[in-house]
């Protein structure tokens, strides 16, 4: 990681080198190691050190990116010429205003001394306890450890510097029990010491005893508890379906037409927010822009969607620090979506419940009709039989294809506990109980 | 390159390795994207670096750096050692190679012209006039277009004294067209979807696919789909044309041959496979008699073409459903000697940074002899379904569902009326097994954006296929409200 006299020097430096009407550098550093194991033992075992410099070079309102990995002079000179060259040859884009310009950031804590010292022996240990455990039981462990450090730096040619060096360290762990019998677990912290590796170990080793035999239920439409892993990566689907202010504009998001309505219960709320420290913190986005916390669906009423300086000037609206690195034709992305907490205990979920289904996870979740926030995948890992209110019978895995929206207007309650998930991306979510559920397959 | 290489090599041996290669590797990428008649993006990205990769004490340790020099070649191959070595402190099998002589040569993707040498200006209008096309229909809301292209030079060395440097190019493009109304979203895309059709091949492919001519066609195809039936739901016949059956392919064939992922060393992420090794050469029904999959990196513009894999195994084929028999799996050096096999030459890593693992060469279904047309006629009832739009696939790589952009009813041999929102669902045997007819139409389609892994890779996989015909699947899945 550079010190941030330094990368502003860098970025100054590549800046200099510009002619174009409008220059952006932004600057990625990593240092990522990932101890991965299966079959109880470590067979996988990487380190990766990299840079990146990428330059958006700003002719008018043409638009060139390019990129590099490599920092000395030569390389650097050559990622501004291709950049401007790139630039030069293309039409103009009217739609396009400017690059941001210069606002205060807010500054956030999301470095940790502990995961960026984390070594291999460190990382090995941690898989130890794991497999130790699954071991003792009888059992099989696969999964994997990841301690990142992460340096994002910011610079355009409007006087924008910004510089957040931060860590992030992820664990998960599948579980093999004979009988069919799976369980998972994960943990995400900006702080590896704050992984608890025999709480991760047991967890998984729990669910993977507690579903062996599983008994084959009937397809069809269940009241369901999903818990916080399932809940995770139904948000992240939705967000993909259209959180984004580019597919409100292109009229392809399930917000059209609805801001304002109500489109889940009550007690759904969901909001991006950069700054909880449940979460991965940052003060800005790939743009330098400063992050906003923003309320996507309130009390559940749809409210807005997030903003990049693209979208946000198109249509005259505040930019809320949600843009990804340039080329993005993806547009702006909601980074840190978390769902609030309720007040219902892991009891009060499952209480009442006469029959239904509770999901521990997902598995391979693909978007089937964006407008409908139609989803499918698989429940995987753990999905149990509730039977008056109480977990009764492991049962096979199920495929469902279900509406993310029909599922979170069912809601019935919502966990007051919440865990952070990474998938694609990472969320904050709460296990909730909804009414509506449908599984559509089974598998063998 | 060769220096940094032999320096790593040397420093990893003599800190106690018993085995260690090193790759030296720089991709160049030039990407363009269209919209509704503007430029959305166009980037040119450099990304080099090198890894080391080493055995000591029979566990494996990697490292990589962007930065490439003789003093850092040092300080990775050392850190490789130390990774593997902590490695060792879980315990766990000893690692095996299955044996290879030393290779030593080169290979350049034949292209007949070099994408990097084509103007810019020349492909974004190219790709501005398909743009046009598509927007010349009333109704279509999103117009897009991409291309990608790809220079991947690399440099293999290993301490059994092979030595090979390649250099793959990679060509793609497509068009979609979008259209939006109340509550519906359709989209067309020529000539695949997500993303963009791909070979290893020079800008001759993209030239091939003409694709302003068809612009106009699927913005008409995807505004007709706003008022389109929607799918039936039952259980009938689907023919699939050559692009869906290529995806499905990939996922209930190509993923679960990966002899990795069934030994259980993708478990704690994707999942494991249900061809388990007891099913290899024991007469297990993968398929129909109609079935006939192969691996081969070698097959001519395939986007899993090269001239040897990231372990220096020459690029070869396999059969892996022959008659509908499963006879292959895709191999690496250290998961072949399992089976008492050697390496069948599948092992790629995406980039310098990331770990060499079994990939997907370009696993195709052979053609048969049907002509589509004679296909339909033959069929009395049944859905016709093109393009994917939507894929998932359980854990062990059975159960799948997937959606296509469009559909038509077949009546009495005939197409019928178009239909939207279109699903099937089944469980890999069973569905090969209803397998009846695989047609002549064959090309190879490239898949360019395969995950696997972690630090997840996104990989280029080629898929030769056919339009082929499928008995008795379940169609129409989930609540539509129609």
């Amino acid at each position: 990681m550079l010190e941030e006299q330094d990368v502003q020097a860098l970025l100054e430096k590549v800046l200099g080198f510009s002619k174009a009407t409008q220059t952006e550098v932004l600057f990625l550093g990593t240092d990522r190691s990932l101890t991965r194991f299966a079959n109880n033992y470590i067979h996988q075992n990487v380190a990766e050190t990299n840079t990146a410099v990428n330059v958006r070079a700003v002719l008018g309102n043409k638009i060139g990116v390019a990129s590099t990995n490599k920092l000395d002079d030569e390389a650097l000179r050559d990622v501004v010429e291709r950049a401007t060259a790139i630039a030069k040859v293309q039409p103009e884009n009217p739609e396009f205003k400017s690059l941001p310009g210069q606002q205060a950031i807010t500054p956030v804590n999301g470095y940790s001394e502990d995961t960026a010292a984390f070594g291999p022996e460190d990382r090995a240990q941690g898989v130890k306890v794991i497999v130790d455990r699954a071991v003792a039981t009888g059992y099989e462990s696969a999964g994997a450890f990841e301690t990142t450090v992460q340096q994002v730096a910011v610079g355009n040619s409007l006087g924008v510097f910004a510089n957040h060096v931060g860590t992030e360290a992820e664990a998960h762990v599948v579980v093999m029990a004979d009988a069919g019998g799976s369980g998972y677990a994960q943990r995400v912290s900006m702080d590896a010491g704050n992984i608890d590796f025999e709480a991760l170990a047991t967890e998984a080793v729990e669910k993977a005893g507690k579903s062996r035999n599983p008994v084959e239920l009937p397809i069809g439409e269940y009241r369901v508890v999903l818990d916080g892993y399932a809940v995770g990566e139904m948000l992240q689907y939705l967000a993909f379906m259209g959180l984004s202010a580019l597919a409100v504009q292109e009229e392809r998001s399930f917000m059209n037409g609805h801001f304002g309505e109500q489109v889940a219960a009550e007690s759904v709320t969901i909001y991006d927010d950069a700054f909880d420290p449940e979460g991965l913190p940052i003060g800005f986005d790939f743009e330098g822009v400063p992050k906003q916390r923003v309320p996507l669906i309130e009390r559940g009423v749809a409210r807005t969607v997030v903003y990049d300086s693209f979208t946000a000037n198109r249509e005259g609206k505040a930019n809320t620090g949600h843009a990804l690195p340039a080329p993005n034709t993806f547009g702006p992305y909601p980074t840190h979506l978390m769902m609030a907490a309720g007040e219902a205990s892991r009891e009060d979920l499952f209480r009442g419940i006469e029959r239904g289904v509770y999901v521990t996870r997902f598995h391979y979740c693909n978007i089937v009709h964006p407008v409908r926030t139609l989803f499918t995948g698989m429940t995987r890992d753990g999905t149990f039989l509730i039977e008056h209110g109480e977990l009764t019978t492991p049962v096979k895995s199920f495929r469902f294809t279900q509406s993310i929206l029909e599922t979170l207007a069912a809601a019935e309650a919502i966990g007051k506990q919440r865990m952070q998930v990474r998938d694609y991306t990472t969320v904050v979510a709460p296990a909730i109980r909804s009414s509506k559920f449908n599984f559509t397959g089974l598998t063998q | 390159m060769q220096d940094l290489a032999n320096t790593a090599l040397n420093i990893a041996l003599q800190l106690g390795a018993t085995y260690a290669d090193a790759r030296v590797m720089e991709r160049t990428v030039e990407s363009i994207s269209v919209k509704n008649g503007r430029v959305e993006a166009l980037s040119s990205s450099v990304d080099s670096g090198f890894n080391v990769r080493v055995i000591v004490n029979g566990a494996w340790g990697f490292a990589s750096s962007a930065r490439m020099d003789l003093k850092e070649a040092q300080k990775i191959a050392g850190q490789a050692v130390a990774i593997a070595r902590a490695s060792a402190l879980v315990g766990g099998k000893s690692a095996r190679l299955s044996v290879l002589p030393p290779q030593r040569g080169s290979y350049t993707t034949p292209i007949r012209c070099d994408p990097f040498t084509v103007p810019l200006e020349e492909k974004v209008g190219l790709l501005l006039k398909a743009d046009e096309a598509m927007r010349s229909v009333k109704g279509v809301s999103i117009a897009t277009g991409n291309m990608e292209f790809g220079r991947e030079r690399k440099l293999f060395a290993s301490s059994e004294g092979s030595l090979i440097e390649q250099t793959l190019y990679d060509s793609g493009a497509a068009i979609v067209a979008e259209a939006v109304g109340d509550g519906e979203i359709q989209q067309r895309s020529y000539p695949n979807s997500f993303g963009r059709q791909a070979g290893t091949a020079g800008y001759e492919f993209v030239e091939a696919m003409n694709l302003p001519e068809h612009g106009q066609r699927i913005g008409e195809e995807a505004v007709k789909l706003l008022t389109a039936k929607q799918c039936p739901s039952g259980t009938m016949t689907i023919i699939l044309d050559g692009p869906q059956a290529a995806l499905q392919v990939h996922e209930s064939c190509g993923h679960p041959i990966e002899l990795d992922r069934v030994l259980g060393m993708e478990a704690g992420f994707v999942g494991k496979s249900f061809l388990t090794t007891d099913k290899l050469g024991t007469h297990f029904r993968y398929g129909s008699d109609a079935v006939n999959i192969v691996a081969d990196a070698t097959t001519p513009g395939g986007l899993g073409s090269f001239g040897w894999d990231d372990e220096g195994v020459p690029a070869q084929r396999t059969d892996i459903v022959k008659n509908g028999i499963f006879s292959g799996y895709l191999m690496s050096r250290d998961t072949a000697p399992e089976l008492g096999l050697s390496s069948n030459g599948c092992v790629r890593a995406d980039g310098w940074n990331r770990l060499p693992m079994i990939r997907m060469t370009n696993v195709s279904l052979l053609p048969g002899d049907w002509k589509l047309e004679d296909l339909i006629a033959d069929t009395a009832e049944g859905l016709y379904l093109c393009t994917n739009r939507s894929w998932s696939i359980d854990d062990r790589r059975l159960n799948f569902q997937f959606g296509t952009e469009i559909g038509w009813e077949i009546k009495n041999g005939k197409l019928g009326a178009l239909l939207k929102n279109c699903t099937y669902t089944g469980i890999t045997p069973e569905f090969w097994g209803s397998c009846d007819a695989v047609c002549d139409d064959w090309v190879v389609w490239g898949t360019p954006n395969c995950g696997k892994g972690e630090p997840m890779q996104v990989m280029r996989t080629g898929h030769g296929a056919a339009s082929a015909r499928f008995r008795s699947v379940q169609v129409g899945v989930g609540k539509w409200g129609e």
